[in-house]
């Protein structure tokens, strides 16, 4: 496909306070955008899962936008600073998928504001644009991003990361009954970690979904040490969500059990 | 309808007459929505919004066998009421409607590219035809509202409040902390505009708060905790540690505000001398005013302080109160010359203007100094004090002895009230004062219904204003008890108890306390109390909460029907 041809398939969640009636007021006074853009309406930005963006990128779309109320202004108090925390963490995990975090993008758009939105689904179209059409996009999707799309997706679903994003305003905001608090850049090294780690988990998880595979094999396939992949498959053993099927001469064999 | 029912669609596509029809291209989009999957029948109209238009919809309902509606056309925001009515008079339950905007997310906004809208107006059909296969009728409960409202706090809003809603008809609870009715009135002297004494106001409030059979008053009483929602909020009273507790309709929050004392602040603490405007309305009442030589008022004490976590707002009485008072020096002791040092003097209110220009040529002195330069207070040995002030219409510094120094503090927000918004889990704003739903839209609301608020708790206002405001929130919450039903949110969170491990997550943050544990250690959702906004939902870590209508499947089916394939 040649640059000039592509046409960027953009998907907005719009809030139905602000940025739906910000889209509106864009229509009303007649400002013009480009095309690209396909509006679906949420009561609140803080309404999106974390799933939603990751299974919308699966289905091939080039960018998400999410635009909520500005802070301080959110219908439902603070909705919004709910969903930027999400954000923050899905761009942590898209960036191990291979496919582009910028492609997700959250901006406050008000209701008083067309001419911001207008502004803002132009700049996005056009920077999406110049990045490119989504490997996942098209009759042949890439099956190694899709495979970590998939892997971060249900990393995204899984309780021990939406735990620690859930409390994240609580343990950096509030400090807790000894009066200590955790700093921002703390939390931060605490997400990745778990982002990293749970990503590589679920990853491994889908691995052995597919074939029935050793240690070595998984480590292989996974570019990591064996030991380190044995680490994960002790947690992974814990959790139920993999067990031993057979043993291959002395290689333990390990296939996955089915969750949720 | 019957659950299992096959989903059956109808498409409606407006013209908007030139406003869709001009720019896209209705009929292949209606032919396109005719061949989209689970569509029953699709049509375009010329204004679906007309009657005609509405029957139109009525009459392919019934012909058609549809289950679920689709109206690709403007705004949901503006139209959704509309078709959702005809949808119901059809026979259908209103959430099976789904509109698509074609209007101003399409032929408004891409005029020029009359064959691009149109592609993009058959997605946008198709993803709302996605969205309204996964519809399922929703019920709005109704609830009974008790006739029965608690005020809390006694004084000029909380017995305007009262006498407004007991006049209605209405019983109303009237909770006061201290041993009597009438809050900061009874510290009032003489009141601005027109020199009415406080104590004439006070009287008869409280004497008709008192002769009103409709109105319970608790003195010396405290709110302790309140449970429930608009229409049965369960309340619990301490009077002097007994525990009373009370069935309430409506809730009114009239807890007024403080006087700021200015503690280290120009000498106040340190000198006799230095008084509050509060403290020199008590010292003329009792007559002690005497015969001063120089009295010095500065405003703006502590207040409009521009930093971050400060008292930044303006108190709005203090301009009028200071010329009310200067005023009243000079006629019971003409002599005595009057300085006030300002930095705006904001005389806003009726008749403020003119009380001021009175006191202008009444030879009271008004002084501006710039909040850089605020004024000095110096004592001297023998206890005199002098303030120091720099001019910025003269620009020079100015010294001026003072035998009385008074000070205008702003109103701020009392200790108890934080408590109060915690029981009642209601907004306090960045001042400390109790925070409206919104500024314009609901005024006197909080965004929690049948809570409402009024007077100084709100922001530092007027008596006037005060009693304006309780008047409107009496009306406000008279209006659910009159109708004595309200009808809830459809749209609200519910709790897979299968999957929910207590973790708590959603508790903490659902901004309306809408989810609480059961006896089982489960969250549930109170319907009455949730609004909808699903921030639950997108964060619990076992995906146990779904939201009706805006379901996980439902936001993706519309999100990705337009992607993939096609």
């Amino acid at each position: 496909m040649r640059l000039s041809e592509f046409e960027p398939r953009i998907i907005g969640f719009l809030c139905n306070w602000c940025s739906y009636a910000g889209a509106d007021l864009a229509g009303v006074s007649r400002i013009q955008y480009p095309a690209n853009i396909r509006i679906v309406r949420v009561m609140c930005s803080g309404r999106i899962d974390p799933t939603i963006p990751l299974e919308v990128f699966k289905m091939g779309a080039d960018g998400i936008l999410v635009l909520g109320c500005h802070p301080g202004d959110c219908h439902y108090v603070e909705g919004n600073l709910y969903e930027e925390i999400k954000i923050n963490m899905l761009k942590r995990l898209m960036a191990l998928t291979g496919l582009e975090p910028e492609r997700l993008r959250l901006e406050w758009v008000s209701a008083s504001e067309g001419q911001r939105f207008a502004q803002v689904v132009t700049e996005f179209t056009e920077r999406i644009r110049k990045l490119g059409p989504s490997p996942l996009s098209g009759q042949r999707p890439d099956r190694q991003i899709l495979e970590n799309l998939q892997a971060a997706r249900d990393a995204a679903s899984d309780f021990r990361l939406r735990v620690l994003v859930g409390r994240e305003r609580e343990l950096t905001e509030k400090s807790n009954v000894y009066e200590e608090k955790v700093s921002q850049e703390e939390f931060d090294t605490l997400l990745d970690d778990i982002v990293k780690t749970e990503f590589i988990r679920h990853k491994i998880y889908l691995l052995a979904k597919a074939n029935q595979l050793s240690v070595k094999a998984l480590a292989e396939q996974v570019r990591m040490k064996p030991s380190d992949v044995l680490c994960h498959i002790v947690e992974m053993r814990r959790r139920n969500m993999i067990a031993l099927d057979h043993v291959e001469g002395t290689t333990p064999i390990y296939k996955a059990l089915e969750v949720e | 309808m019957n659950e299992n029912e096959e989903p059956r669609v109808g498409v409606f596509v407006c013209h908007c007459g030139v406003n869709i029809g001009g720019v896209i291209d209705v009929k292949e989009v209606v032919e396109y929505a005719g061949k989209l999957p689970k569509v029953a029948y699709a049509e375009g109209n010329l204004y679906t919004c007309s009657s005609e238009g509405l029957s139109k919809i009525k009459e392919a309902v019934t012909k058609f066998h549809l289950n679920k509606v689709v109206v690709a056309s403007c705004t949901p925001r503006t139209h959704e009421t509309l078709f959702r009515s005809a949808c119901e008079e059809a026979g259908l339950n209103k959430y099976v409607f789904h509109m698509a905007n074609i209007r101003e997310h399409c032929s408004w906004v891409h005029p020029k590219e009359p064959k691009k809208a149109t592609e993009k107006a058959k997605e946008i059909v198709k993803m709302a035809v996605a969205k309204a296969v996964l519809l399922e009728p929703q019920i709005e409960p109704e609830i009974d509202v008790l006739p029965s409202a608690l005020v809390i706090g006694g004084g000029v809003a909380g017995m305007a409040a009262a006498l407004s809603l007991a006049n209605q008809g209405f019983t109303a609870h009237l909770i006061e902390k201290e041993n009597e009715i009438g809050g900061k009135l009874k510290e009032l002297y003489k009141l601005y505009p027109n020199d009415d004494y406080a104590s004439n106001i006070l009287g008869e409030f409280t004497q008709a708060t008192r002769s009103n059979p409709n109105i319970k008053v608790h003195t010396s009483s405290t709110v302790k905790q309140v449970e429930g929602f608009i229409g049965n909020f369960k309340v619990k009273i301490d009077r002097e540690g007994k525990e009373e507790a009370l069935d309430i309709g409506t809730i009114i929050v009239a807890t007024g505000a403080n006087v700021l004392r200015p503690d280290g602040l120009y000498g106040y603490g340190e000198s006799k001398n230095v008084l509050t405007q509060l403290e020199f309305e008590q010292l003329i009442k009792d007559g002690k005013l005497g015969r001063p030589k120089n009295v010095v008022m500065i405003q703006c004490v502590g207040a409009r302080e521009e930093k971050e976590g400060g008292r930044n707002y303006c108190s709005r009485v203090c301009c009028a109160v200071a010329v009310k008072n200067a005023l009243q020096i000079k006629e019971l002791s003409p002599e005595t010359e009057v300085y006030v040092l300002y930095r705006d003097m904001q005389t806003y209110g009726k008749d403020f203007e003119e009380q001021y220009r009175r006191a202008r040529e009444g030879s009271v002195q008004f002084i501006s100094y710039d909040k850089e330069n605020p004024p000095d207070v110096f004592r001297g040995s023998d206890g005199k004090l002098t303030v120091r002030v720099r001019d910025i219409m003269l620009n020079a510094p100015l010294e001026l002895d003072a035998d009385l120094l008074i000070l205008s503090t702003p109103l701020v927000q009392s200790k108890e009230a934080k408590e109060l918004s915690k029981i009642l889990k209601v907004p306090l704003g960045s001042d400390g004062f109790f925070f409206e739903a919104h500024v314009k839209l609901r005024p006197v609301d909080f965004a929690t219904d049948g809570i409402f608020v009024c007077g100084t708790a709100h922001s530092p206002k007027t008596i006037a204003e005060t009693i304006a405001q309780a008047y409107a929130t009496a009306s406000r919450a008279g209006i659910p008890m009159a109708v004595g039903r309200v009808r809830t949110e459809a749209i609200t969170a519910s709790v897979d108890e299968s999957v929910c491990t207590g973790c708590a997550t959603c508790i903490r943050m659902c901004p309306y306390s809408a989810i609480q544990k059961d006896e089982r250690g489960i969250a549930k959702v109170n319907d009455v109390l949730c609004k909808g906004c699903g921030v639950c939902s997108a964060s619990c870590p076992e995906k146990a909460i779904k939201m009706k209508h805006f379901s996980d499947a439902q936001v993706l089916a519309e999100a990705t029907a337009s992607l993939g394939g096609s």
